[in-house]
């Protein structure tokens, strides 16, 4: 005979708090948070002790006082006699310019480069792999150094262009590689030159209404409505057509060899190019891998499962493969995108002025507002790079496949 | 019958005849260059174009390495020599190959040391990597960085014994105390480390000079062995913190949970440029007055904690993929989470994240070049710095260069080789 026993009733004894499952993690936490106090109040202790001893103070009043010092690429006016905050804000215009530059590029090289590394041909497979091999494994910073020194030594002179008989000419008289910099043309708009742009991007999105237009017949007629030439005389036809109609409101100011140097134009500077270039093609090679591992990841019996289906190999390719290639892609993309971001930061080893470059570079020595200075730094890397990847966990949610 | 038949058909053969070879254009080499690089029109483009970036390659590349002026002094006695040929000055490696390697102020007599270190760092990190070497060699793992601290920076080898000596007391205390409780077994370790290092601290005081080799101050280290020494402290390092993390993130505990992510999101959302600009002009805040930490040290304070966040993440994905079955394992045989974590988990998401953990390794090794740009003289600092401005060799740009990035591709690619050989040996069918 068994008698059942309630479980005898434990009153809380304080041999629970390190014994007991159910209250050791509560024991735990507040030792945890007791020396995160401990550590922080040590650390602000210090910190008091060590400005009061320099006598400083934690205060953001520099950032109204004039800068005093110039930078050489201005997206936004800007002179010596601008704020700090000025200097700062100039300064991330910079970095998200080279940075979306570096990301576009890094893109299409990426894509280039991870497809034809698939491909059969092999001279160019093995090509495409030296590629990915030699830049993956040696340092960013190599890379930016390596191709400003190019741009710096190897590109001619500005008057190697002068003369009867120049060394050096520009690309189709309009381009000019020089070792200050790139001259390239710049648009001038005159008035009603707003609207031909505008048309133009009204023009895109059209595109995309057609898209979903097509999309929709397909879905309830079953007819196939033609995309691709429809897309091409939208995104050409109304555009030029404005250009004409409003007597050619956008001209191009060519760059000229005036003086010592070129005037006009648009100047792309070294540091600028090296900057680009070197995050292009370096994150590039890591973009090859990725677009390479996404398109192996799409097992063989899709495609064939396609082709018995009666797909055509474009279909296919646009349907099956690439929705599905994508989905292994994009993360890793958008991740390499945030290390363009960040190591645009390495601006700072050639000069090109950029957040880094001028509030934790020349900013934070002028004023010695270093603590100030590299906190609002890393705030506005912080910033962008959880915005990012807010953006995309919303992203990768939306295209999670829907299993089970 | 046969007769008839015999006179009626002119002729029979009776021996077979050997086969006959394919025809020249289905065989061997031919065969295989219409099938990989002449398969149709666009594929021959693609190939007369890859012939062309391969030729225009070696003739670049080719003069260059060929007509390559050694053992001169300076840059005009090379630019003489060369007159034009396209050669290279490879004179400048050879005259400063030892800053290359070692920086400008260590001290020439005594470049054997790191030598010797780098010859033993792959005899230590052998066992780790292969795991058919016998595992009696994990100890020598064990005593290496004891061993390379005290033949790089020198002094007297009491510092690394009594160092390593304060570890090995609180193994055997942990391994004592561990019988009653996982936490007392580590507490107890650190306390009786501490005070082993307290008490010998009075023997390193007494005996200074015992068995020293001469010391070498930190802002001497310099060149390639920088970015070593750097690389190597800081990914050994960041593993037990990566790992800490990764547990503390995965943890069911909140604040625990959220100082975790705090920590590693932050870390990586900002780049190792601002965090090296910490080590550099901020960290120094923060400690007490009177201490004077040197910038190599606050240096790699600053790059473990960085790589620490990357490699958390890196092992938090390696927790995520085990099945939830050996958790739920582990739980049924009564394990705790200290037992549980330590014999079931951890081996396994371990091993599922090492391809990972080798990818941040890489990583974190080149950008231990980001150190050039808070002055210290690594490899890129010593080309930019002091061999690029001397008069010597202004404008020797690309046999610098080339050095380099080959010092770097031969590290970088024998570590990537290597992980890729370990992920297709640890294959073994389950993930």
């Amino acid at each position: 005979m068994t008698i059942a026993t309630d479980p005898p009733k434990e009153s809380f004894r304080l041999s629970m708090l390190i014994n007991d499952t159910r209250y050791r993690s509560y024991t735990f936490q507040a030792i945890a948070v007791l020396a995160l106090i401990v550590i922080f109040s040590i650390l602000g202790n210090n910190l008091a002790q060590n400005l009061a001893a320099a006598g400083l103070n934690i205060s953001y009043e520099f950032l109204g006082d004039p800068a005093g010092y110039d930078i050489n690429q201005q997206p936004i006016p800007y002179d010596s006699q601008s704020t700090h905050m000025r200097a700062s804000i100039v300064g991330a215009l910079n970095t998200l310019i080279v940075a979306f530059l570096a990301c576009v590029t890094a893109t299409i090289f990426g894509v280039i480069a991870g497809v034809l590394r698939l491909s059969n041909n092999w001279i160019i497979s093995k090509l495409m792999s030296l590629y990915v091999e030699a830049f993956r494994n040696v340092p960013v910073l190599i890379w930016i150094i390596i191709i400003f020194t190019v741009t710096a030594n190897v590109f001619p002179q500005p008057r190697d262009f002068r003369g009867d008989n120049p060394t050096a000419s520009m690309v189709g008289d309009a381009v000019a590689f020089t070792n200050r910099g790139v001259y390239v043309p710049k648009p001038v708009f005159e008035a009603g030159g707003w609207i031909v742009v505008a048309v133009f991007l009204a023009s895109i999105a059209g595109i995309f209404l057609w898209r979903r237009y097509a999309r929709k017949v397909l879905f309830d007629t079953g007819r196939i409505v033609p995309v691709f030439l429809p897309s091409l005389a939208i995104f050409f036809v109304p555009a030029l057509l404005a250009y004409f109609i409003l007597g050619r409101p956008i001209g191009l100011e060519y760059p000229e060899l005036r003086g010592f140097n070129f005037q006009g134009g648009l100047t792309i500077r070294g540091s600028l190019i090296a900057l680009w270039f070197a995050l292009a093609i370096y994150t590039g090679a890591f973009i090859a891998e990725n677009v390479r591992a996404g398109i192996l990841a799409v097992s063989k019996g899709q495609t064939e499962a396609a082709a018995a289906l009666g797909l055509r190999s474009g279909r296919i390719m646009n349907l099956v493969i690439l929705p599905q290639a994508l989905r292994v892609i994009i993360p890793p993309l958008i991740s390499q995108y945030l290390n363009i971001t960040k190591n645009s930061s390495l601006a700072i080893a050639v000069g090109y002025m950029d957040l880094t470059g001028t509030l934790g570079g020349i900013t934070l020595n002028q004023t010695g507002r270093a603590i100030e200075s590299v906190l609002l730094l890393m705030l506005f890397y912080l910033t962008f790079s959880l915005t990012i990847s807010a953006l995309m966990n919303v992203y990768n949610n939306s295209i999670k496949l829907k299993e089970r | 019958m046969s007769d008839t038949h015999a006179q009626t058909v002119a002729f029979v053969r009776h021996t077979e005849i050997p086969p006959a070879p394919p025809p020249p254009g289905q065989t061997g080499a031919v065969k295989w260059m219409r099938e990989n690089l002449f398969s149709g029109p666009f594929n021959t483009i693609m190939t007369l174009l890859g012939v062309y970036i391969v030729y225009t390659l070696v003739v670049g590349i080719f003069p260059w390495i060929a007509n390559g002026v050694w053992g001169v002094d300076n840059i005009r006695e090379c630019r003489e020599i060369t007159q034009g040929n396209g050669g290279a000055c490879f004179a400048v490696i050879e005259q400063r190959w030892q800053q290359l390697l070692f920086g400008f102020e260590y001290p020439s007599s005594e470049y054997w040391r790191p030598t010797f270190a780098f010859v033993l760092l792959f005899v230590a990190v052998a066992p780790v990597l292969f795991l058919n070497l016998p595992r009696i060699m994990l100890a020598f793992t064990g005593i290496y960085p004891f061993l390379a601290y005290f033949l790089i920076w020198g002094g007297t080898i009491l510092i690394p014994i009594t160092a390593l000596l304060g570890f090995v007391v609180g193994y055997f205390a942990f391994r004592r105390l561990e019988r009653n409780s996982f936490a007392a077994g580590l507490f107890g370790a650190v306390a009786a480390a501490l005070i082993t290092w307290w008490v010998t601290g009075f023997l390193v005081q007494a005996a200074p000079n015992f068995l020293a080799l001469p010391e070498v101050a930190s802002r001497n280290m310099g060149g390639f062995m920088l970015n070593m020494i750097l690389g190597t402290v800081c990914v050994s390092l960041s593993l037990p913190i990566g790992i800490a993390l990764a547990l503390g993130r995965q943890s069911h505990m909140p604040i625990i949970k959220w100082i975790c992510v705090i920590f590693i999101e932050f870390i990586r959302g900002v780049p190792l440029i601002t965090l090296l600009f910490v080590a550099n002009v901020v960290l120094a805040y923060f400690f007490p007055p009177e201490t004077s930490l040197d910038l190599i040290l606050r240096v790699i304070i600053m790059i473990t904690m960085f790589s620490s966040a990357y490699i958390a993440e890196v092992i938090r994905g390696g927790l995520a993929a085990l099945p939830r079955g050996q958790y739920e394992a582990a739980d049924s045989l009564g394990l705790d989470y200290a037992q549980a974590t330590r014999l079931i988990i951890m081996p396994q998401a371990l091993k599922i994240s090492i391809p990972g953990i080798v990818n941040v390794a890489v990583g974190l090794f080149k950008d231990t070049t980001l150190v050039s740009v808070i002055s210290m003289f690594d490899l890129v600092g010593m080309i930019r710095g002091p061999i690029l401005s001397s008069t010597d060799w202004a404008g020797v740009y690309w046999e610098l260069w080339a050095f380099a990035s080959v010092l770097f591709f031969v590290v970088c690619y024998g570590i990537s080789q290597y992980s890729q050989w370990l992920e297709r040996k640890l294959q073994t069918g389950h993930r």
